[in-house]
């Protein structure tokens, strides 16, 4: 393999991870908070569908970013106020979300589907962006960077804050949290937000990043993928990291191998289609061999908040 | 008229005899009702697109002699039987199952209703009560095939594809013949991709593709990905599939195949309407004009055009078709002899790859 098609593979697997990482980080701030939120499949869609349409409106990729969060934040509290108000199982309502977002998507973009956009390009000097090697580095779009920079903020937050402690012990023990004077369902309400944000821009990813346009359904599960690969990264974002661009890697190491007629063509297509999940379970059995509290779920994960007073 | 009991008999007798009058009158005009089921959207540009438009053209041309209706997003899975069993039942005489993935089904469905006629596209299944129908599409292929052996300067084509089913193999193996017969080293790689709507990995497909010197690239998935890509890299170019998409890539789409529904829809919906109706196989291509080679780039040499509009006249005159030996295997063995024509059931069976393809896994 030379080094032009090195870097080739790099940028096409880091552009497809980003979409993954960026819904997945939203995620796992929600999971840390102790809630299950399966809506982002759908939340995706709603982004991906507003952000297109703002884009071919008005040729802003920066407001069709900001739109799609605020699309993607909006249907996120539509979750929030059924758990978390109306303490309706968390399982069902996401799912329902994912299937009213999949069909909220395909009727607002219905009149969307024959239109071209433009991709939201790397903002720095083509020298930099053409460059054979220094591409690599610059080649990218804003929203690549973000989702690093967001890698970094996340881990921050949750790490380094007094914010991000609250939030965990939200997540690991609500009635704990409750009792000397958390507000948990504010502080829920304030996680799913953000992970309906991050969902919105990662569905803006679609029709700005990988193909500039509409198509009905066009996240084609990618949702799903960030679910899973938060439990994967054991809700850690550098993990979290690691974990998308291991998954970009194989789907992308796929289409190369089929594409180049290299010694990797040996591999039947429905091992390369099924690697991702056997990694997921390989480390779902690792996480269970090793019992150490710190790679387990957050322990009021997925349970509704019930005070008694 | 006092109200007697046998004035109240005499009117409710009439009145009860109305309806069948209505009916009876009704009937010689009633509509004939088609339901049609596709797998996709009507709005994905490309292989439910054109069914739809068929269905539209049917019923310009038929007027109100028919009536239909569809249905969007049918699985291929048992759920497209619930649904061919709700058209029936809303009273549709004709329906057409628009997907490969149907034909299991569409038998099992028949054989409750025989009543009903059922055409299943790209099928091979058929009985009393159901046809198949299909599109020459490897016709256009050989088309899109002779610009690449003309305009490539890497002689590397892809071709992205969702499963290596017949239909998709037997594209793949037109357009590397018909690329080869004008440059002989000319190579094509299909790269399967799993799935017929996932337009992220179109895209990505056709980014590894350009990265490994493929300039031009074939689909035969369903929407214009790819080819915004080849527009983006600015590689040689690639075809619209199924409808044009000269608006996604104006200097990429080379030309495109049109999938032309309409006729056939509009023939059968009027066979029915006659009772002319019967159980065949219909495939049509190029000279029925079911196959519609959409406009040429402008950038293509006038010597190149004539090339590939003599291919296509050829096949709608008949002095040619692209599946006539010599063929060789891809293992470089001989499969078709020197003079000899693949049958269709040949085609409709093709599990195998022409010299020039560079198989899968």
């Amino acid at each position: 393999m030379t080094i032009g098609l090195l870097i080739a593979v790099t940028m096409t697997l880091i552009v497809a991870s980003t979409p993954i990482l960026i819904a997945a980080l939203g995620e796992l701030v929600v999971e840390r908070a102790g809630v299950l939120n399966l809506g982002v499949e759908g939340m995706m869609l709603i982004g991906a569908v507003t952000g297109f349409i703002t884009m071919f409106t008005t040729g802003n990729p920066w407001l069709a970013v900001l739109v799609a969060a605020i699309a993607g934040l909006l249907s996120s509290l539509i979750f929030g106020f059924l758990t978390l108000s109306l303490s309706a199982n968390q399982t069902a309502t996401g799912l329902a979300l994912t299937i009213f977002g999949t069909g909220f998507s395909a009727l607002a973009g219905q009149s969307y589907s024959a239109m071209p956009v433009s991709l939201f390009r790397s903002v720095f000097p083509a020298e930099l962006t053409t460059h054979p090697y220094l591409r690599v580095l610059f080649g990218y779009s804003p929203l690549v960077y973000f989702s690093l920079i967001m890698v970094v903020v996340v881990w921050w937050f949750l790490k380094r804050t007094r914010g991000g402690l609250i939030l965990r012990a939200v997540g690991e023990n609500d009635l704990s949290a409750h009792s000397i004077g958390y507000p948990v369902r504010a502080i829920r309400y304030g996680a799913i937000a953000f992970g309906g944000a991050m969902a919105g821009i990662a569905g803006a990813c679609f029709p700005l990043l990988l193909t500039p346009q509409w198509a009905e359904g066009m996240t084609a599960g990618r949702g799903w993928i960030a679910v899973a690969l938060v439990v994967f990264a054991s809700w850690r974002p550098f993990r979290l990291l690691a974990g998308a661009y291991l998954f970009g890697l194989v789907m992308t190491m796929e289409l190369y191998a089929k594409a180049g007629g290299g010694p990797l063509t040996a591999i039947p297509s429905e091992l390369w289609a099924a690697m991702p999940y056997l990694a997921t379970i390989a480390v779902l059995v690792l996480i269970s061999i090793r019992r150490d509290a710190s790679t387990n779920a957050p322990a009021c994960l997925g349970k509704p908040f019930l005070p008694s007073n | 008229m006092t109200l007697s009991r046998r004035n109240v008999l005499k009117i409710g007798g009439a009145a009860a005899a109305l309806p069948l009058l209505g009916q009876k009158a009704f009937s010689q005009t009633e509509p004939l009702k088609v339901g049609f089921i596709y797998i996709g959207t009507i709005n994905d540009n490309g292989w439910n697109y054109a069914h739809n438009q068929g269905r539209l053209y049917m019923e310009q041309e038929l007027g109100d002699a028919v009536e239909s209706v569809f249905v969007e997003n049918v699985a291929e899975g048992p759920d497209c039987e619930r649904v061919m069993r709700e058209l029936v039942q809303a009273g549709c005489k004709l329906i057409f199952a628009t997907s490969f993935g149907y034909g299991d089904y569409v038998i099992k469905i028949a054989q409750q209703f025989p009543d009903v006629k059922f055409e299943h596209a790209t099928g091979y299944q058929r009985s009393e009560n159901v046809a198949t129908y299909n599109a020459r599409f490897y016709e256009g292929r050989a088309v899109c095939g002779t610009l690449a052996g003309h305009l490539s300067k890497t002689g590397k084509a892809g071709y992205i594809g969702s499963f290596p089913i017949p239909e998709v193999v037997m594209g793949v193996n037109a357009f590397v013949l018909a690329a080869r017969k004008v440059n002989p080293d000319f190579t094509i790689t299909p790269v399967y991709i799993s799935t017929w709507n996932d337009p992220a990995r179109e895209a990505d497909a056709a980014r590894a593709m350009i990265d490994q010197g493929i300039d031009v690239i074939a689909q035969h998935t369903d929407g214009p990905a790819a080819l915004q890509v080849a527009e983006e890299r600015g590689i040689v170019g690639g075809f619209g599939q199924g409808a044009d998409m000269s608006a996604f890539a104006p200097k990429a789409q080379l030309t495109s195949i049109i999938d032309n529904w309409g006729p056939h829809y509009a023939a059968t919906a009027k066979a029915v309407i006659d009772g002319t109706w019967e159980s065949k196989d219909s495939w049509p291509g190029l000279k029925e004009g079911e196959v519609v080679i959409g406009d040429y780039n402008e950038s293509i040499p006038d010597d190149v055009v004539a090339a590939a509009e003599a291919v296509k006249n050829g096949q709608i005159d008949g002095s040619m078709h692209i599946f006539t030996g010599p063929i060789n295997d891809h293992t470089g063995a001989e499969k078709v002899a020197a003079g000899v024509t693949l049958t269709d059931a040949d085609l409709l069976s093709m599990d195998w790859y022409v010299e020039g393809v560079i198989p899968p896994a």
